[in-house]
């Protein structure tokens, strides 16, 4: 099974704590080059897979290949050509912002004496050239975690793990951290990441892997699962005002789907969803056309936030 | 249901990778050197000043020694145990679990085997460095040979490894500092005192003395003493050989023990 277009294989990876499975027959396979995203909510298992693909807890069944290197058994070698950003922030706070990278490099057997211009480029980078200096603890969350993603960068991996990588960030924050994603991938970097944020998914992935108590529940590209799970449009609207629409009637051309107090009205063309709420201007209804969540909803019956 | 888990593996600790580590804690030391190298030196010296001399006015000579030698060469011994111990329990505690530098570690090509080892080769390097404090006190003080402090620093070196390693062994078990001050009560307090730092063996009922050969402190002091007073141990080999196969049996432990705690 020799894929040198792979830059991660994973065939039937299973893992169990205590009787509890939570990584449940995933395969995977992620071209280089491309990012690929694990969207799953809490619990899913996103972070027990990546711990899986570097080695740090063994699967109970299933093959993993990481950049070429058999994983668990060659998992130094492929950790040496990755670059990981954890859920958890744990930059090394006996260090101010540029030691952080100094000490890293040493992990990985560079010299980081020789890398000092490697650092101003990679600090120029995060927006971090005038906080060189400064204790981790004078950094805000955004910064924390700009840096966490140029200590994976001191020995220019070819592919990068990154979990959850803006959860807790503001709107902006989140932002400029994309901006840095998307220029890692254009540099041709292969990105694995995981999130539970769908816009997220959607607007850095190339592929998403859908998952939901450790099984992948779909796969593809946004677009795709878009169009292949739901129908292109949705009504949202409060459950009571459902009721007043009439909507427990059979009508083929409309599916509904009820999610604690809201109802979920898809519908192949806008018109349908349009005469419908016409019936009722009043209604605080909002017509939208579908996407991720609508698939993650469909698919599990649950919401992908919680 | 599922078939067996494959069992894990520890690797053997790559030398290298390990360095990193050490140089990691290294570099984090001499940030806060002042203030480490006061408490180094300050404890120490109030301790052998205060007992030394109070306490060497009433008994003189002990073990063929005036009282404040016999101290000061007990307590070069027992303070590389008690900063190694230290270094290995606390300290390697808190990289590990709320600072999470082993996970930032861990991400790189280095394997818990390789990190345990850094931390091992650097809470033996801190027991070295208390020690060395100690013995230029003493120096000053013209209480100790300046040829045999040289000789007794690799044998501290290695009573640095040894405890650190025994450290280690309750570090992987821990859930939280509580843990160690058990550690220190239990273990190192009753160590320090039937192994001939404060006074001789000799005054210890003969079953304690025998128990006491089995510990690895009593060999420190019987390799360390004389020593720093310009002579030759009594029993070299048999003292090393304790030492050694305490290092390496806690040192393996701890590595199986701390590969087990991360595998999870
Ligand atoms: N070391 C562990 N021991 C026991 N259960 C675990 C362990 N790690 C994760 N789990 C459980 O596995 C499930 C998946 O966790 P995780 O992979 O962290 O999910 P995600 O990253 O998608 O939120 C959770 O229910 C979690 O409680
Ligand atoms: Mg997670």
């Amino acid at each position: 099974m020799d894929d040198n277009a792979a830059a991660l294989l994973v065939t039937d990876l299973r893992k169990t704590y205590g009787g509890r499975t939570v990584v449940d027959g995933l395969s995977l396979r992620v071209a280089r080059g491309t990012c690929v995203g694990l969207l799953g909510p809490n619990g899913a298992g996103k972070t027990t897979t990546l711990r899986l693909l570097l080695g740090h807890t063994r699967p109970d069944a299933g093959r993993i290949e990481v950049l070429g290197f058999s994983v668990p058994e060659a998992a130094s070698q492929a950790r040496a050509r990755l670059g990981v950003v954890g859920q958890s922030d744990n930059l090394d706070p006996d260090f101010n912002v540029e030691e952080n990278l100094y000490h890293y490099a040493r992990y990985y057997g560079l010299d980081p004496r020789a890398l000092r211009e490697r650092f101003t480029d990679l600090l120029t980078f995060a927006g971090l050239e005038d906080r060189r200096d400064a204790p981790l603890r004078e950094l805000s969350g955004g910064m924390r975690r700009r840096l966490a993603l140029i200590r994976a960068l001191v020995h220019d991996p070819v592919m990068l793990f990154l979990d959850e990588p803006t959860t807790g960030l503001d709107p902006q924050a989140r932002f400029h951290l994309w901006q840095r994603f998307r220029q890692l991938r254009r540099e041709g970097r292969t990105l694995l990441l995981t999130t539970h944020y769908m816009e997220e998914a959607e607007r850095l992935c190339d592929r998403l892997v859908v998952l939901d108590h450790g099984r992948v529940v779909a796969e593809g590209s946004p677009q795709e699962l878009v169009r292949r799970h739901v129908e292109p449009f949705v009504l949202e609207l409060p459950a009571e005002a459902g009721r007043d629409l009439g909507l427990g009637e059979e009508r083929h051309e409309l599916r509904t789907l009820h999610l604690e107090e809201t109802v979920f009205v898809y519908a192949r063309a806008r018109e349908n969803l349009e005469s419908l709420l016409s019936r009722c201007p009043e209604t605080p209804a909002r017509l939208r056309p579908s996407n991720l969540e609508d698939v993650f909803f469909a698919l599990t019956g649950h919401a992908l936030r919680d | 249901m599922t078939e067996p888990r494959p069992p894990f593996r520890a690797h053997l600790p790559h030398l290298r990778r390990a360095f990193a580590v050490w140089r990691r804690n290294t570099a984090v030391w001499h940030k806060l050197l002042v203030p480490s190298l006061l408490a180094n030196f300050g404890e120490p010296l109030l301790y052998l000043l205060a007992f030394g001399y109070g306490f060497g006015a009433l008994v003189h000579r002990v073990g063929g020694l005036p009282y404040i030698t016999f101290l000061a060469t007990g307590i070069a011994c027992s303070s590389a145990m008690n900063a190694a111990s230290f270094e290995a329990l606390y300290s390697t505690y808190t990289r590990m679990e709320p600072q999470k530098t082993w996970e930032g570690i861990h991400a790189t090509p280095l394997g818990i085997p390789d990190i345990v080892l850094g931390e091992l080769l650097w809470a033996g390097t801190k027991g070295l460095i208390n020690a060395l404090a100690i013995l230029l006190v003493a120096l000053a003080l013209g209480l100790v040979a300046p040829a045999g402090a040289l000789w007794a620093l690799p044998v501290l070196f290695l009573s640095g490894l040894c405890f650190a390693a025994l450290a280690l062994v309750a570090t992987a078990f821990a859930r939280g500092y509580d843990f160690f001050t058990y550690y220190f009560t239990l273990v190192l307090t009753p160590l320090l005192l039937v192994s001939g730092v404060f006074f001789p063996l000799a005054s210890l009922p003969q079953p304690v003395r025998l128990g006491a050969r089995l510990l690895p402190l009593t060999h420190v002091v019987s390799l360390v003493r004389p020593l720093l007073i310009g002579q030759s141990p009594p029993h070299p080999l048999t003292d090393l050989a304790v030492l050694t196969v305490y290092t390496l049996l806690a040192g393996a432990g701890a590595l199986v023990l701390f590969v087990r705690r991360f595998e999870r």
